[in-house]
């Protein structure tokens, strides 16, 4: 598979080139803040009325790293939504899609701060989940170990020989990691960001996301 | 009065001017009643007054009950200036003729009581007499509208807005069968086109030849420093400059772009020891401030003005004795038309200088001389007629009332741009107009026009009208926002900058704009503002005004200069500087191409000089590194300037050959290209144009960003769900010229013809040396990044001591 293979709390993780995490010993795959529905919201919102492909995107993806892991489990984030009512307005296609993507695997949505309620989506719908060691939830919590979040949507910057590179990142340390934004069309802070700079340890290491993902230095 | 002849009223005027009509001036008369009629006559030649004459004439010995002539010129500060110019003849010979403008700076109130009672003569641009055709009471304002006068008709003949106009007055000859038409142009190449243009199709349209006058006495100004290798700033030149202002009356030193123009302004007054009056005017100042500039060059009170395009076009400055051009002309056509500008005395030589502002520009602008010295203009064929602005036109038809397709269809082919229109093209402009196309039929927005059961076509919400107006216009303005001195509310506007510009600014940055260095205060709503700053060193604005790529003949006419054995017309500094290019690799010739390979830097450069101009340069780039990173050569990033492409990446190229080939680089223009910026641009150009993007309504102006965003995902969901849509297809033959101009990428290989020359070199080469310095760099990120993570990361797990 192509992942870079890293350690939290004893349990073995694969950091995927897409920006999901992926839990071989559990047959769990790990993705956030796909911010579904986002151009609906956007619209909704007095902003530009965006055609919503991007829902179609995130989706896309999500499908491939699930053909490839074949997980028996998929726990999203948080921000899974842009909010309530993009989840509610999510178009009968979609819909279908995702009822697809839940046939015969276990799906878990976790509480982000953009879909705090549960949704009319099948799954089930949770504030937190410990599966020991680890536990995921949305925002990264201080003094936690063997945590899994999302939230931030960090994103690194690598100074190489010839050009500094930017992209979407995991971040991690001895306690926990941060995943990337998984969903199309969202930003990213950088690790520089006092946020994060607080939260990591100082010896933490970032894994940035693309073709081939690669373990790098967590730029401070 | 002899046939033909003026009536003695005007004979009388002239007379007491000391002034005699031109031959021309008298012919346009004699031929009044020609149903078209195209005047060529060189600037100052009395080019405006001999349109008017039949008019004024016409007017004074019959008389006339509403609207007699209208006048449309490319710019709104022409319009303001003929009303000027106009009104003087006409109250001095006591003639009651009402005379007014009509354009975008024209006060609502003003505008309604015209529609009302409109006056003998209007002045006014192709965007607002679009928007007068889109009124239901059209026919009652034109009724009786005997002359159309299209003033500069060379420039609007270069553009949509040209073919705008054309289409209204397809409808204005619909509402006035007999309205006669006459075109007012400078030197051109082809007449015959323009005339072409102008006429009623198939209406023949003849066309006057006015005496050309003398030669312009035309040279490149000398200066003691030899110009810098890159940039396009001539601060190298301001002293020579400021000698040659006291030494005349009144100079206009033109510059091909805004920033330009305030970068030289600004280093001309810190070098105006004697406080010599000198002002600015370029399209991004506030039109007060212009109208001063205007005001104060009229009364012949200021000794030089630093200006761009904006007053390119015939305004009358008075006793301007000198023009320079700042920067290479690009152009040989609009160059004579600037050369024109100075000295306004018909039959007296003009005097222009040419100042080129790089080391390359100095090999340009011997260039332009010799083409100006054998009168070899360059031309461009004017393509059919462009179907966004069709599809704007026949909205624009609906807003006015209900229509016949047919009916439409005939008045629109009768436009000469569009004569060559296929009932099925047509039909897929109507039916786009009325549900969006097929890709777009689920959304209300785009659902504007029905068919009611008697077969006509109107708006299905009467009141899309008003939004459908608010988009008219065919002017794609880079978006910019409004500058204005912070204090109390409603400061003065000094100008406007690019909203991208007003993004990369943080509180404290430094600025040019009218000359003046400023402050960045912060943003409020869409206004920049700024304060009054007296430091030295501004961070440049960046407003781009238009960036010309060098016509082909003046390309071809360079390629011939090198192959020259050795260069007395030119500097020594540039005839060493290609000795030196000839010594250490080649000069690029007309029927090779001439490609360079050399490290640098720990990178592989690859320089092809294939002088087809900026943008197909850039385009070329752009195909270029999407072969190179399939190749797996791992290219970084490009830059392009009007002759060369510099392409740098982590290996080099060993066989041009494959890279070359124009069926691969085609592919790649319908394939790959088509997810490139520059087609999103693009389209987003005749998207907006055809209605499909309402850059303005009722509620508030979208910003640039936002307009982007919706427009590249309607590009790229348009391009996936549905590639064939009208607005792909029209985006797909705009990617031919302009922005992307790959027309002369094809025409490079047509003439290369597979004999590509690539050297191989261990160092840079002097002529690609100024390519380093350029800026508008373009970055790839690619394979190369990859690769260049990869080392980054295989150091950060060797320090973990990690098997990379």
């Amino acid at each position: 598979m192509n992942g870079v293979p890293f350690t939290l709390a004893g349990a073995q993780l694969i950091a995927l080139g897409s920006g999901a995490l992926w839990w071989e010993d559990r047959n769990i795959l790990c993705v956030s803040d796909l911010h579904l529905g986002k151009s609906e919201r956007t619209a909704r919102r007095g902003g530009p009325s965006l055609p919503p492909y991007e829902t179609r995107d995130t989706l896309t993806r999500l499908e491939s790293d699930l053909r490839l892991t074949n997980a028996g489990t998929i726990i999203c984030l948080g921000d899974s939504f842009d909010d309530r009512a993009a989840a509610e307005a999510l178009p009968e296609q979609d819909r279908l899609w995702v009822s697809r993507l839940q046939a015969g695997r276990r799906w878990v949505w976790i509480e982000g701060n953009h879909d705090p309620g549960p949704i009319d989506l099948g799954g089930s719908h949770l504030a937190e989940l410990p599966l020991p060691p680890l536990s995921f939830r949305h925002i990264a919590k201080p003094g936690k170990s063997g945590e899994i979040s999302g939230h931030y949507h960090p994103k690194v910057q690598v100074q190489t020989r010839l050009r500094t590179i930017s992209r979407p990142a995991f971040l991690f340390d001895s306690d926990r990691v941060i995943l990337p934004a998984f969903g199309t069309y969202t930003g990213g802070l950088r690790s520089t960001d006092e946020a994060l700079t607080k939260l990591m340890r100082p010896e933490a290491r970032a894994i940035v996301t693309g073709q081939t993902p690669r373990l790098v230095a967590m730029a401070r | 009065m002899a046939p033909g002849g003026l009536p003695p009223v005007f004979e009388n005027w002239f007379a007491s001017r000391g002034w005699q009509a031109h031959p021309h001036q008298l012919d346009m008369l004699t031929r009044a009643d020609a149903p078209c009629l195209l005047l060529i006559a060189p600037t100052g030649g009395g080019k405006t007054m001999a349109g008017f004459l039949p008019s004024l004439v016409d007017l004074a010995e019959k008389g006339h009950d509403g609207l007699h002539t209208l006048y449309i010129s490319p710019l709104k500060a022409l319009a303001a200036d003929i009303k000027r110019n106009l009104r003087t003849p006409v109250e001095e010979m006591g003639l009651s003729i009402r005379i007014e403008d009509r354009t975008g700076d024209t006060s609502q109130t003003r505008k309604k009581a015209q529609r009302v009672d409109p006056p003998h003569i209007l002045l006014t641009t192709p965007e607002s007499l679009a928007l007068l055709t889109s009124y239901e009471d059209a026919p009652r304002m034109f009724r009786g509208l005997k002359r159309v006068i299209v003033d500069e008709i060379h420039a609007l003949a270069e553009s949509k807005r040209g073919d705008q106009l054309m289409l209204a007055l397809a409808r204005l000859q619909t509402l006035c069968p007999d309205l006669r038409r006459v075109g007012l142009s400078a030197t051109v190449d082809d007449p015959k086109a323009i005339a072409n243009l102008l006429a009623r199709h198939p209406d023949p349209c003849d066309i006057l030849l006015a005496d050309p006058g003398p030669d312009a006495d035309i040279s490149m100004l000398e200066t003691e420093e030899p110009p810098p290798w890159s940039g396009g700033g001539a601060g190298y030149a301001i002293p020579a400059v400021m000698d040659q202002i006291r030494q005349h009356n009144t100079t206009l030193i033109f510059h091909n772009t805004r920033a330009q123009a305030e970068i030289f302004f600004h280093n001309l007054w810190l070098a105006n020891e004697d406080s010599l009056p000198i002002g600015i005017h370029h399209g991004s100042l506030d039109r007060q401030q212009r109208e001063r500039v205007e005001a104060a060059m009229v009364r012949g009170d200021l000794r030089a003005i630093v200006c761009t395009g904006s007053l390119d076009l015939g305004i009358d400055w008075g006793d301007v004795d000198l023009v320079i051009q700042v920067g290479a002309p690009k152009n040989v056509k609009r160059l004579v038309q600037r050369i024109g500008r100075a000295n306004h005395r018909y039959n007296a030589p003009s005097k222009a200088l040419l100042v080129p502002a790089n080391r390359f520009e100095v090999i340009e602008c011997v260039a332009a001389l010799q083409a100006v010295r054998d009168h070899d203009l360059d031309g461009e064929t004017h393509g059919p007629g462009p179907r966004d602005v069709l599809c704007q036109h026949i909205l624009l038809a609906a807003a006015s009332g209900p229509f016949r397709a047919d009916d439409l269809f005939k008045e629109m082919t009768s436009a000469g741009a569009f004569a060559t229109l296929l009932r099925d093209q047509f039909d897929a402009c109507l039916d786009f107009c009325a549900t969006g196309g097929y890709a777009l039929r689920a959304y209300d927005r785009w659902q504007r026009l029905v068919q009611t059961p008697e077969g006509l076509w109107q708006l299905r919400d009467p009141r899309a009208a008003a939004r459908i107006r608010m988009n008219a216009g065919t002017i794609q303005d880079t978006d910019t926002l409004k500058v204005r001195l912070k204090r109390a509310r409603g400061g003065r506007p000094l100008g406007e900058v690019e909203e991208g510009f007003a993004a990369s600014l943080s509180p404290g940055d430094t600025f040019l704009i009218g000359g003046k260095i400023v402050r960045y205060e912060g943003l409020r709503e869409m206004t920049v503002e700024v304060s009054r700053n007296a430091s030295k060193k501004p961070k440049i604005a960046t407003f781009m005004g238009t960036k010309f790529s060098t016509s082909t003949q003046l390309s071809q006419r360079i390629l011939r200069l090198f192959q020259h054995q050795d260069w007395p017309e030119l500097p020594q500094h540039t005839a060493d500087w290609l000795n030196l290019q000839r010594d250490l690799s080649r000069l690029p010739q007309s029927d090779r191409l001439l490609v360079e390979s050399f490290p640098r830097d720990g990178r592989e450069n690859l320089c092809i000089y294939g002088f087809a101009g900026r943008n197909a340069q850039q385009t070329l780039g752009l195909l270029l590194t999407k072969r190179m990173e399939d190749m797996g050569l791992a290219p970084m990033g490009f830059v392009a300037t009007d002759y060369a492409t510099l392409i740098w990446g982590l290996d080099a190229v060993t066989d041009p050959s494959s890279l070359f080939d124009a069926d691969v680089l085609r592919d790649g223009l319908d394939g790959w290209l088509a997810g490139n910026a520059l087609m999103k641009r693009t389209f987003r150009g005749v998207a907006t144009i055809a209605g499909l993007i309402e850059r303005n309504t009722p509620s508030a102006r979208k910003n640039g960003r936002e307009a982007t965003f919706s427009s590249d995902i309607l590009y790229d969901t348009l391009l996936k769900y549905d590639p064939d849509h009208l607005m792909m297809q029209i985006t797909r033959e705009e990617a031919m010229r302009g922005l992307v101009d790959f027309a002369r990428i094809e025409e490079m290989l047509a003439r290369v013809d597979g004999r590509i020359d690539l050297v191989g070199l261990d160092h840079v080469t002097p002529l690609a040396a100024p390519l380093f310095l350029e800026v508008g760099k373009v970055r790839i990120d690619g394979d190369a990044e990859e690769r260049l993570l990869a080392e980054e990361s295989a150091d950060v797990m060797r320090e973990a001591g990690l098997q990379p």
